[in-house]
């Protein structure tokens, strides 16, 4: 396989505190990386930092194409989907509206009519609440939406930030099932920060273990699986 | 009786030219949250090119549309030259500078054009439309190009993926990006067409106060009080303010405080809806489930 993402010496700064220290990440064409570690790790921040939403520094390229200078909308637009902590629902707007808003940047109009389709089948809770004012769904039903508003810019890297967070447990697994299926299906592949480790790693192929904005581990999910030692230093459990 | 409906006509004819108003300025509040004190003297401004150009002899609808044209470029300019380099300036600091804004237009139309008053045309004949005395055909005008404005405007916001952008970017501006919006040329858009629906009140309002450097400074307050009256943060709560805003002088003006107090009974009506009902007469409060 061969990396879609390459990051190499990504630092980020919040104000004047450095919050990521030289990290250097390989996101595998069509798999699943998952970003794991602690509170305040750097898991939010380096997602972030890829898509040039904070001040950083350090290489970000992307099939080949050198985006650490591009603006977050043109990262977007090269395929990179992010879905934001916090899900980023547009309150105020239907849930069709808040698809519908990839038309925005979509030019084949066609394709984006088939993806919204393909979106409601893969969530028709979204489907049975089309016309709804997208600030009422619930917790789990705005994860969702977050998710199809990422699938609908027909993405090559979905870039999610803890898609669990806040989640009833079987909400949670149905989202994973559903991601699972996107990944296997669309072929698009994955980079997936999580506090619930055991969740992430069920999903993933790779891992990253941050600690205080840098990489103290990388390596196939398994191997993270069945250290022991690695698992309770880091993850907790 | 027919007094009182002629009061209501004009009334109605007035709070058209105060909604366009009002409008202009929920359109850069929405998006920017800032309240553009300039925006009657762009407008002025873009009324004195139209006169310009219809005394050089081009026809009346043509300088009309050229006028919007060029207030909406102007617009989009005065954003992307002047107020994106204060993106992450200070309120005060942009408070001062949409009063320089003011100050400069003002001083510049004076300059050109000089500070005496000048007729502008209107399209539509002064003529009296049923034979009752109640509708002229110039208030009947002013109200339909209002409507017929507002019509385009709730088209584009409402069908349009551009429109939905925009309505977007406004709502969340770090989520609009994620879905690559360009959230700055968004905001560059609303002041775009803020500064034509601008040109379009300066227009229609002319002809009635006539035409000087001055004109909108009382027009703006009313167009405030409509944005205030109807919600600042909802366009159609604006526009409804300002028929509201229109309507109310009038009669007041007319049947309790004499036309001298009009000004002070739409301030008057501001600080009334903003102690009662401070989201606005037709403010929404967004339902959020957290």
């Amino acid at each position: 396989m061969t990396a879609l993402l390459q990051v190499k010496g990504l630092s980020a700064w919040y104000g004047q505190s450095r919050a990521l220290f030289d990290l250097d990440l390989s996101i595998e064409q069509g798999g699943v990386t998952a970003l794991l570690g602690a509170n305040g790790a750097g898991k939010t921040t380096s997602l972030r930092a890829i898509c040039n939403m904070i001040r950083r520094t350090g290489t970000t390229t992307m099939d080949g194409t050198d985006i650490s200078r591009r603006t977050t909308e043109d990262i977007v637009r090269l395929g990179v989907a992010h879905v934001p902590e916090g899900r980023g629902t547009f309150v105020a707007l239907t849930v069709e509206e808040n698809l519908r808003l990839a038309f925005h940047i979509r030019r084949d109009r066609k394709a984006a009519e088939r993806d919204m389709e393909k979106v409601f089948a893969y969530f028709p809770r979204l489907n049975e609440r089309i016309h709804q004012q997208a600030g009422t769904l619930s917790g789990g039903e705005q994860q969702m939406l977050a998710v199809a508003r990422a699938l609908m810019l027909a993405p090559r890297l979905m870039l999610l930030d803890e898609p669990s967070f806040g989640l009833a447990p079987l909400i949670v697994q149905e989202i994973f099932r559903i991601l699972r299926r996107i990944n296997e299906d669309e072929k698009v592949s994955m980079l997936i920060v999580e506090q619930n480790a055991a969740l992430a790693l069920e999903l993933a192929d790779h891992v990253y273990l941050l600690e205080t904005g840098k990489v103290v581990m990388s390596g196939p999910s398994d191997m993270v699986k069945n250290d022991e030692t690695l698992r309770k230093a880091y993850l907790g459990y | 009786m027919e007094f009182f409906i002629q009061q209501i006509v004009a009334g109605l004819t007035n709070g058209a030219i105060y909604a366009c108003v009002a409008l202009g300025l929920v359109m850069i509040y929405v998006s920017t949250d800032h309240i553009n004190f300039a925006q009657g003297e762009m407008a002025m401004f873009a009324t004195f090119l139209a006169w310009a150009m219809i005394d050089a002899g081009v026809p009346y609808w043509v300088a009309f549309g050229l006028t919007i044209m060029v207030a909406f470029f102007g617009g989009l300019f005065i954003q992307r030259v002047i107020l994106k380099p204060l993106e992450n300036a200070p309120v005060l600091a942009l408070v001062v500078c949409f009063i320089a804004l003011l100050s400069i237009f003002n001083a510049i139309a004076g300059m050109i054009w000089s500070f005496t008053i000048k007729q502008f045309p209107s399209p539509f004949p002064s003529r009296d439309l049923f034979g009752n005395g109640l509708v002229s055909a110039q208030q009947l005008g002013v109200v339909a190009v209002t409507l017929v404005m507002l019509g385009l405007l709730t088209v584009f916001f409402r069908y349009t993926t551009l429109g939905l952008a925009m309505r977007a970017a406004a709502q969340n501006a770090s989520s609009a990006r994620l879905m690559g919006v360009r959230v700055s040329w968004m905001l560059a858009l609303g002041w775009g067409l803020a500064s034509g629906i601008g040109a379009i009140a300066g227009m229609l309002v002319a002809p009635i106060v006539f035409l000087d450097p001055n004109m909108m400074a009382g027009i703006l307050v009313y167009g405030f009080a409509g944005a205030l009256v109807g919600g600042i943060a909802n366009p159609l709560g604006a526009v409804a303010g300002g028929f509201i805003v229109g309507v109310l002088e009038n009669i007041v003006g007319s049947y309790v405080i004499g036309n001298e107090l009009k000004l002070s009974f739409a301030l008057v009506m501001v600080i009334g809806v903003l102690l009662l009902k401070p989201a606005g007469l037709f403010g929404r409060v967004i339902v959020r489930r957290v």
